[in-house]
């Protein structure tokens, strides 16, 4: 049993701890998206102005909380792969990436078809939406860039590099709809003023909102233990786990 | 209130549900990549496991 914390940073410690991990951040997101949608369709009320329409809230929020969340994340991961130099950092960031595009996609997908009925279109070059779509492409180059370094550590090193460039656009996303202006609605949740949203409205969006956060670890998780075994196929304790039976 | 009623979400089906489930698919989806990719890729080390054990 490791004695300290940075034991774990070492992928053959890590790769069974994240297995226990795996069930139980499952079984939160299951039970949360499961209450989050129940209460999206039966217990939120009606919107006053745009009907049983902005109930697209629920998930459209919550997936763009999660595309610049992760992106924080794989950032921070980058920047302690970069000091340390240690290599389950650049794994957790490589295992986050497709969650993260996934919920970029989704973010998008799910803005337009509720901009199509509110707004009366699918797309605008709106200062949230473009920034929102450079994210994608963000998520999507450093993909590309990883997978298109034979040599490991160069390739992480390069991802991360990338990562951290990138992250200036995070900002940019966030405050779009105050330094501009733009067709994109205001923040509905804001830090420094009192929230305008119905209550029920509101704690909907948060459990689902937590509902993606605890499934996005759980699916990090199951990934960044396939990218353990993938790196270190070669060595003895994942020639001992997988046998040569399958 | 009637499923159909229910369903037709004021008007706004289309939307609500076209942004709902591309949002549920693209989750199953990543799940089962997921699920497959672990297979094969034990698979792959398993056979390589073989290969190396009959040298």
């Amino acid at each position: 049993m490791p004695s300290n914390i940075f034991q774990f940073s070492s992928p053959a410690t890590f790769y069974p701890l994240a297995g226990r991990l795996v069930p139980w951040f499952s079984v939160i997101a299951i039970i949360l998206i499961a209450v989050g949608l129940y209460m999206s369709f039966f217990v939120a009320p009606t919107d006053y102005k745009q009907g049983e329409g902005y109930r697209i809230i629920f998930v459209h929020v919550p997936a763009a909380w999660m595309s610049m969340l992760i992106y924080l994340v794989m950032a921070g991961w980058s920047i302690v792969g970069l000091v340390f130099n240690a290599r389950l950092s650049a794994m957790m960031a490589q295992a986050l990436a497709p969650t993260g595009a996934m919920f970029t996609f989704v973010a998008l997908w799910t803005g337009a078809f509720w901009g199509k009925p509110m707004w009366g279109t699918w797309w605008v070059w709106d200062a949230r939406i473009t920034s929102e779509l450079i994210l994608l492409f963000l998520y999507l180059g450093y993909i590309a860039l990883i997978g298109s370094i034979d040599d490991r550590r160069r390739g992480d090193r390069a991802g991360a590099i990338l990562l951290l460039v990138g992250v200036v656009n995070i900002p940019i996303i966030y405050f779009s709809v105050e330094w501009w202006n733009t067709l994109h609605q205001g923040s509905t949740i804001k830090m420094n003023a009192q929230t305008i949203m119905d209550e029920t409205m509101l704690v909907t969006m948060l459990i689902m909102a937590c509902g993606f956060w605890a499934y996005s670890i759980a699916v990090a998780l199951i990934r960044v233990r396939q990218i353990i075994l993938q790196r270190e196929h070669h060595a003895s304790w994942v020639r001992e786990i997988i046998g040569d039976q399958a | 209130m009637t499923f159909s009623e229910w369903f037709d979400m004021g008007g706004y089906a289309l939307y609500v549900w076209g942004s709902f489930g591309m949002t549920v698919l693209c989750m199953l989806i990543e799940v089962l990549q997921l699920k497959r990719g672990g297979e094969t890729l034990r698979q792959r080390i398993a056979r390589l496991n073989r290969w190396e054990n009959a040298q």
